[in-house]
């Protein structure tokens, strides 16, 4: 069994409320090292044997048309041990 | 004249806007996201909820149900379809509205009765009010934050495609305070607040929102595109 990962991300120029939200809770906890954090989606696809270049170009498709929107979204497939 | 009311799994809002649909004088069709059948009506409404839980993203699964494949190549013909909250989320989802509808700035849900300005009464679901009116009708979203890149946001304000904006302090961080668009065409709008609550003064705080669904008759009867 195969695994193909999708990350999703907000694209740079798009405010990430929730990102911030977690951001300024860290230091409240005592963890001082974020300067920011942004906050995405990863999606884990389990695949019948090994990812082929034709299954791997349908999930580019699939994330393109549906996982991520591109209006405010970027996306990035890969394929996972 | 038949107007449909979809439901999604997770709709809440399609009883109100169905009764709105009536309070205008049109005979409400119930239709079911599942079915591309569009039971031959004049125009539809998407109604507001948080059709499949909000996954994914708001709007993104309901955007390919069945009934979406029908509305999509009806709209494109100039059909009118009536997107309010979710079903602005939906219509931008599925690309007949351009942008996207995200967190409010500041992560809160709103709910309140809000000031809006329309600003362009040339759409099918505009024509009946005047431009600079003011109207007061319900909000209550977690995800009204319209966002669209530079180049859209000029071609919305260039053709006059913002129908109304938010007045007074910008209530979720959209881009240019605005609370709903149409397409090229004028017969597709999207609304992030909900005209439906706003029929009758004992359940809402105007009766401004009626004249969304009674322009749409207009519309039809006097065959403006």
């Amino acid at each position: 069994m195969g695994k193909i990962v999708v990350e999703v991300m907000l694209k740079p120029e798009i405010l990430d409320p929730q990102g911030q939200a977690v951001g300024n809770a860290l230091p409240r906890l005592g963890f001082t090292f974020a300067q920011a954090v942004r906050q995405g989606k990863r999606f884990e696809i389990e695949v019948a044997g090994e990812p082929t270049p034709s299954m791997l170009a349908d999930v580019e498709k699939a994330a393109e048309e549906f996982l991520a929107n591109t209006v405010i979204e970027t996306f990035v497939v890969k394929v996972e041990k | 004249m038949r107007v449909g009311v979809v439901t999604f799994p997770g709709t809440l809002d399609d009883r109100d806007a169905a009764r709105a649909v009536e309070y205008a004088g049109a005979e409400a069709v119930s239709l079911w996201h599942g079915s591309d059948d569009l039971k031959h009506v004049d125009a539809v409404v998407l109604p507001g909820g948080f059709s499949y839980g909000d996954y994914l993203r708001c709007g993104a699964i309901s955007a390919k149900a069945p009934i979406m494949k029908s509305i999509i190549i009806a709209a494109e013909h100039g059909f009118p379809v009536l997107g309010i909250c979710n079903g602005f989320q939906v219509l931008a989802e599925a690309h007949l509205l351009p942008g996207a509808l995200t967190r409010n700035a500041d992560m809160h849900f709103l709910c309140t009765d809000q000031t809006l300005k329309i600003e362009n009464n040339k759409t099918m679901w505009t024509n009946g009010f005047e431009i600079g009116q003011e109207i007061v009708i319900p909000m209550k979203n977690a995800e009204g934050n319209f966002n669209c890149d530079d180049a859209t946001l000029h071609e919305l304000e260039s053709e006059g495609r913002v129908i109304a904006r938010y007045v007074g302090v910008n209530p979720n961080g959209s881009r240019d305070a605005i609370a709903g668009i149409t397409n090229k065409r004028g017969n597709v709008v999207g609304l992030m607040p909900h005209p439906e609550h706003a029929i009758d003064l004992l359940t809402g705080p105007s009766k401004d929102g009626l004249t969304f669904f009674t322009s749409v008759l207009h519309s039809m009867i006097a065959g403006v595109k």
